[in-house]
């Protein structure tokens, strides 16, 4: 099959590199079928904790080199429109829940998207991820659902294999791997020592063939009213 | 920053002595620590921007080295410092790198606020 067209995609994370991981590959297929794409990246990854020994950062020079690198990725990506939204990394479960749902509220009523893309809920790991996941479920839960646009969720944690079960929605990146290469090589604070082991298994005669730089894959999020109706699984 | 040079690092905690000052201290494992091994148990803390005086900081020659602060009413201190910089804007940077290059703990003294 091959992936759909949309009015309007809507990525949502927490942290520069979260979308390097989860939709480079897809975000740049988007952008060669000529689909507009906004990322709305709501921290800078201010409390990143790799500052390499010897130092290349300090805790307070770290937020400009990761949105330097951040902006860098998009350009890999061809991600057009970049939103950062000035929150502080590791603070996002903290904020009143009520104006986080306001903030993905507000993109959707600006960019009218047909798909989101953010993290699963209970299946993201690190707290951001969590918060960030329950404020786009809750406030896509709200639009009616005949016109909600599908959510779709990365999920990453350990039971999730045994939980969820195999991703409903495959991508094959294969032809847009090398832009996810840049887009992660892009985040090189963050990204340098993975880009490096990766090199060396290619010099070593090992292929690139990892599946994490051919495929993404994705949950769809239901919401409550949706549970029960089947969901389709897809490849692309 | 630069690995910490013992009377170097004293002169400076002596330089904000006695000031108003503002502190940002910080411990962390990772928000991964508990996903890559679940038999870590992950606690950090993290206060940005508190407004401190001190009367006296102390700098111990021990490496990683340990940096307590003496207030009127209390204490503040650090374990695990390895490097520190006087930053652009007259701010003592110090952290704690570990063996990786990871930050594991951070204390930073400013007489302005930090950023947000």
């Amino acid at each position: 099959m091959t992936l759909p067209s949309e009015r309007h995609v809507l990525i949502i994370f927490p942290h520069p590199d979260d979308e390097a991981f989860s939709v480079a590959g897809i975000a740049r297929l988007y952008h060669q079928m000529g689909v507009p794409v906004t990322y709305a990246c709501l921290t800078l990854g201010e409390m990143g904790r790799n500052l390499g020994n010897p130092p290349f950062a300090t805790r307070e020079s770290l937020p400009e080199i990761r949105r330097q690198e951040l902006i860098a990725a998009c350009e890999a990506m061809a991600i057009p429109d970049l939103r950062m939204m000035g929150l502080r990394d590791k603070t996002i479960e903290f904020e009143d829940d009520e104006k986080m749902v306001q903030l993905v509220t507000s993109l959707i009523e600006e960019l009218n998207p047909s798909v989101i893309y953010s993290f699963y809920p209970r299946y993201a790991v690190h707290p951001d991820h969590e918060a960030t996941a329950r404020a786009v479920k809750e406030a896509v839960s709200r639009i009616d659902k005949t016109v909600r646009p599908r959510l779709l969720g990365c999920a990453f944690a350990n039971n999730t294999l045994a939980e969820l079960g195999e991703p409903h929605v495959i991508v094959n990146i294969e032809s847009v791997k090398d832009y996810k290469v840049k887009a992660l090589q892009a985040h090189a604070s963050q990204t340098a020592w993975m880009m490096a082991e990766t090199a060396k298994r290619v010099d070593e005669g090992q292929p690139m063939s990892e599946s994490w730089l051919n495929i993404e894959k994705f949950y769809v999020i239901q919401q409550p009213d949706e549970l029960g109706e089947p969901i389709q699984r897809v490849q692309y | 920053m630069k690995e910490v040079h013992i009377e170097t690092l004293q002169e400076l905690l002596n330089s904000f002595a006695n000031k108003d000052v503002y502190i940002h201290l910080e411990t962390t494992n990772g928000a991964y620590a508990s996903h890559f091994d679940t038999k870590v148990f992950n606690a950090g803390a993290f206060i940005r921007n508190a407004k401190i005086r001190y009367e006296l900081g102390k700098v111990v020659d021990d490496t990683p080295h340990r940096i307590g602060l003496k207030m009127e009413h209390g204490w503040v201190y650090a374990q695990g410092i390895t490097h520190y910089e006087l930053d652009e804007h007259g701010r003592l940077l110090m952290a704690g790198l570990d063996y990786t290059g990871k930050l594991a703990i951070a204390l930073q003294i400013s007489e302005t606020p930090f950023s947000y």
